[in-house]
């Protein structure tokens, strides 16, 4: 058991990718390539759940660790861990996978082969972003993320595949330019890209200030572009109409806010105190604009890009509001959000192609031909505007008080007020597609209800919302404990024996 | 103590320049009419047995041969291995993409190994004069290779242009050497390096850097002497631009690495904003040429361009570092450029019936591995990790940050940001579905054993560089140290010292 312990996470990274290749060899033929990604996604999604059975809750900092020298010069290693903040990313990552390939069952006809093992290779970037603790190796993930994406947006595009990949693609590109010259300027004063080294390092005021505050924010242009935070979301609403529905579904949201937790208050927690109120009140424009936006789109996906943007803001501002409470919330919510949004993602994309448009309009009265499928979405649909007992209500609840009781009364009156929208244009949404009258369209055209596949990979996720409602503590547990953690770790005197070499080194370097 | 005899330090050269004469001689005995493929294998095995005989030479002790003339060192060669190796792969691809019924075959490959000849002396000549020899020796084949296209007006066009924007440039670096000489009375690099700094006449001094750094830079295509790059790139057969892209610009870079750092790095205040000025503009011209062309070579000539501003920017790091970092570039630069290019030539074939971007529409579709490769080399040409491209970038821009040039380590990267956008239009135009039936049309090119082997050497290439490279940088950081710590007088044989130093 404790070598599987040492090697699960190298398992966890590398398994989807060995599936890849092995999509990548056999021939197309009788939906293998479907059965081989499948396969290797339910196993590793068994695999990441090996982590939340072994983890040790309470014990603070990083575990399952496994820290190799890769490059020697530059002292890259190849380090990984999780703590309580990416355990359950890894695990979410490791479930919304199976679920994709489902979603893409028959959606995706042709060059499959090329589909799946790209999806392989996203579902490896992906986690390798959550579980590097090396900047390098971090920043290596991040930049591979795009890359399978893009093609797929490409491919799969409904469109303009070409503009909105291009787009998805520069807008994050660009943005990682500042954050490697940061990268390398940290390295060369400490001659180490590890995150506990240069956390210890910052901590103890190694670094001018007015440099630092720079670092810093290169730091949070790039996180804040991903995630994205108002003004910098322009790549979304192409992306999530354009994008193969699989994709859209995996990638939304994690990555972006994980990297803020972890690289920007993680390492510069004073700058990201400065930088809050800023933050703050880009959040709850965001709400609000996101949920205006939501309210006004024709185009299901473009709705849920903006729907999207507002949750997301959210959790940016429970993020930034240096609570506890709040980013505890934030982190439960990054959750949920993976889990609700990626059933009704799969939801819509059932309707686009039974009805082979994304037109609000054109629907109406889906429910009495696709009964199934209405009803989960409504249970989706009301776990995503915060009804008590679903998930989002958790979250929601701990962001919006803690924001109400430690940041600005006024701030968390007005974020409430998007929550209220969001049950606005949600509702609506529901109404216009699956009640009133029949639509010349839905009255046409006949559409098979939800299949078994597609139960399937629905029902677990209806499930999850109901127990993160009821019983959020299953996993508020472990992430407050990590929450509460970090500032006990910074001082811990062997971490910081463990850091002095390095610095030292360094400096000796310099 | 210089027990070693003068031949071996020469040994890769002799082996080339045997098989291009023996390649020669064969060609003129076979019947006009007869199968020349056999003489690319040969010209290949004398590629492999140059690169086998480079290596051999890093059992020799450090040091120069034939009176101070040549040199053999960690420098020499790992330049010398990369050169070989892109000739072989330049070769095997040649090999299976010329046209059966060209007569001229032989010449072709004699050229190429002539050239190579050329390129190797370059990067071991310590003697300024047999740098000239050496650059025209590599200069003139890859002018006439650039014209082997007789049949089609571009190749011819190419050719001239190339040859006489060359000859000017090699003018100015001669004129450079004379400076040179005109300063210090000699022509030997290290007795230079000895003399610069006491040098009487400082005027003449730097017109002698200025000289010779336009040499130079000309035939790395930097900006702003890049101007015949795309028209030559677009008429050459696009075998010889995958080796006239990387081998010649490797030489030519070991040459400013020599010359910028053991003549003049006493003048380290003039040369560097010159070369940060020369690197932005390289890279930004480059980059914004790239994203207008439509033309596929045209558009990957324009990103070389940008990438000697990238590769530039490592000069600016701290001896050894830079040094090191530059030599990186080029043989991940090398390698990803040889692979791409290994690509096209398959796909628009030898008579490039599919010249555009646009012709690349599907390709993944088409023939899914050719695809495949050409979206490999492409994510490596913008840098994603796990690439040499990415560490080639790396550590070129780590330098510049190490040297204190964060400015120009910020205009590199976001400079990559807008070269991303061209190299990802045609990875998204591969592997999207071709609009109508044209596709079908077109087929799917063929991909031969050898050429495929010859991709498959970059594909490796660039993978070892972006996933180990670990196991190459000791090498380019073993090069830097001999060139920071060159061989002391005496390793000169004490007469020709004197007779030098006389006049």
């Amino acid at each position: 058991m404790n070598t599987l312990n040492e090697s699960i996470l190298t398992l966890i990274l590398l398994f989807p990718l060995a599936g890849a290749l092995l999509v990548a060899l056999v021939p197309d033929r009788a939906k293998l390539p479907n059965w081989i990604a499948l396969l290797t996604t339910l196993i590793s999604f068994g695999l990441t759940l090996h982590l939340p059975a072994h983890f040790i809750a309470g014990q603070g900092g990083f575990q399952f660790e496994i820290n190799r020298p890769w490059v020697t010069n530059p002292a890259i290693y190849y380090h990984v861990g999780v703590d309580s903040l990416s355990l359950w990313l890894v695990v979410l990552v490791g479930l919304l996978a199976p679920i994709g390939i489902v979603a893409s069952w028959n959606a995706v006809k042709e060059r499959r082969k090329v589909f799946y093992s790209l999806f392989l290779v996203q579902q490896t970037a992906m986690v390798g972003v959550f579980i590097s603790l090396d900047l390098m190796v971090y920043y290596g993930f991040w930049e591979l993320s795009l890359v399978p994406m893009a093609i797929l947006i490409a491919m799969y595009g409904r469109k303009d595949g070409t503009k909105a990949a291009l787009k998805f693609f520069l807008f994050t590109f660009i943005p990682s330019a500042p954050l490697l010259v940061a990268i390398l300027w940290l390295y060369a004063r400490t001659g180490s890209f590890d995150f506990a080294t240069l956390q210890i390092l910052i901590h103890h005021g190694l670094f001018p200030a007015g440099a630092l505050f720079w670092v810093a924010l290169a730091f949070l242009f790039a996180f804040a572009v991903k995630v994205p935070v108002f003004p910098l979301h322009g790549w979304v609403a192409d992306t999530f109409s354009e994008a193969p529905v699989a994709l859209a579904m995996v990638v939304a949201g994690k990555l972006g806010l994980y990297s803020m937790l972890r690289f920007h208050i993680g390492l510069f927690p004073e700058q990201a105190r400065a930088a809050a109120p800023t933050l703050i009140v880009l959040a709850v424009i965001g709400i609000l604009y996101g949920a205006c936006m939501a309210l006004v789109q024709r185009d299901f996906w473009r709705l849920l890009a903006f729907a999207a943007l507002s949750h997301l803001s959210l959790i940016t501002l429970g993020i930034y509001g240096f609570t506890d409470l709040g980013t505890t919330g934030a982190i439960y919510q990054i959750l949920n959000h993976g889990v609700v949004d990626g059933a009704i993602f799969l939801l819509l994309g059932v309707m686009e192609s039974r009805y082979g448009t994304s037109e609000i309009d054109r629907f109406g009265g889906v429910a009495s031909k696709l009964p199934r499928a209405a009803t989960i979405f409504v249970i989706a649909t009301l776990a995503m505007i915060g009804l008590p007992m679903l998930n989002n209500f958790v979250g929601e609840f701990l962001i919006l008080s803690s924001t109400f009781g430690a940041v600005s009364q006024n701030l968390a009156i007005a974020a409430t007020l998007g929550v209220i929208l969001g049950a606005a244009y949600m509702l609506w949404l529901v109404q216009r597609l699956f009640y009133g009258p029949q639509s010349k369209l839905t009255e046409s055209r006949p559409a098979a209800d939800l299949h078994f596949g597609e139960l399937l990979a629905l029902w677990p996720l209806t499930v999850l919302m109901l127990v993160m409602g009821l019983a959020p503590s299953l996993w508020l547990g472990t992430i407050e404990q990590g929450v509460r953690t970090p500032q006990a770790a910074q001082t811990d005197l062997q971490h910081l024996i463990y850091a002095t070499p390095n610095a030292t080194y360094g400096e000796a370097q310099r | 103590m210089n027990s070693v005899p003068d031949i071996f330090r020469i040994l890769p050269e002799v082996i080339l320049t045997l098989t291009g004469v023996f390649v020669m001689l064969l060609d003129a005995s076979m019947k006009p009419a007869s199968f020349r493929r056999p003489l690319g294998w040969v010209a290949a095995i004398g590629a492999l047995a140059a690169l086998y005989a480079s290596l051999w030479q890093l059992s020799l002790p450090m040091g120069t041969g034939f009176y101070g003339t040549v040199e053999t060192s960690s420098f020499t060669v790992f330049f010398h291995v990369l050169i070989c190796g892109i000739v072989l792969v330049s070769l095997l691809l040649s090999l299976d993409t010329l046209p059966e019924d060209s007569h001229h075959q032989g010449e072709f490959y004699a050229l190429i190994a002539f050239g190579a000849v050329g390129m190797c002396l370059l990067t071991g000549a310590v003697e300024l004069l047999l740098v000239f020899v050496a650059l025209e020796i590599s200069s003139i084949a890859t002018y006439v290779l650039a014209g082997y296209r007789k049949d089609t007006p571009r190749g011819p066009e190419a050719a001239i242009k190339y040859f006489l924007l060359g000859s000017f440039a090699t003018a100015f670096l001669l004129y450079g050497i004379a400076m040179v000489f005109g300063a210090t009375g000699t022509t030997q690099i290290y007795e230079i390096a000895h003399l610069i700094p006491t040098a009487p006449n400082h005027g003449l001094v730097l017109a002698a850097l200025g000289l010779m750094l336009v040499g130079i830079l000309f035939k790395v295509s930097a900006a702003p002497f890049h101007v015949w790059t795309p028209d030559v790139y677009e008429g050459a057969p696009t075998p010889v631009v995958a080796l006239m892209s990387t081998a010649p610009k490797a030489a030519a870079f070991a040459l400013l690495l020599r010359v910028i750092y053991e003549i003049f790095p006493s003048l380290h205040a003039v040369w560097s904003p010159l070369l940060w000025v020369v690197a932005v503009l390289s890279m930004t011209v480059g980059n914004l040429a790239a994203l207008r062309q439509k033309n596929i070579k045209r558009m990957l000539a324009y990103s070389s361009i940008a990438h000697a501003g990238y590769l530039l920017a490592a000069f600016a790091g701290l001896g050894t570092s830079g040094i090191a970092a530059a030599s990186f570039y080029i043989a991940a630069y090398a390698a990803m450029n040889v692979g791409i290019f290994a690509v096209i030539t398959v796909v628009s074939g030898y008579d490039e019936k599919l010249p555009l971007i646009e012709d690349f529409r599907g390709l993944l579709y088409r023939a899914p591995l050719l695809g495949g490769m050409l979206i490999f080399f492409l994510t490596s040409l913008i840098g994603i990790p796990f690439t040499g491209g990415f560490f080639g970038k790396f550590y070129a821009f780590s330098a510049a940050v190490d040297g204190g040039a964060i400015a120009l380590a910020i205009i590199g990267l976001l400079n990559s940001g807008i070269a991303a956008a061209y190299y990802l239009r045609l990875v998204l135009v591969t592997a999207q579905k071709p609009a109508n039936e044209e596709g079908a049309e077109v087929g799917a090119p063929q991909v031969g054993v050898v050429a495929g082997a010859a991709m498959m050497l970059a594909v490796v290439a660039t993978l070892v560089l972006g996933i180990v490279p670990s196991e190459i940088l000791p090498a380019a950081e073993a090069g830097a140290h001999t060139l920071q710590a060159p061989p002391a007088e005496n390793a000169l044989p004490a007469p020709f010292a004197e007779s030098a130093i006389k006049p």
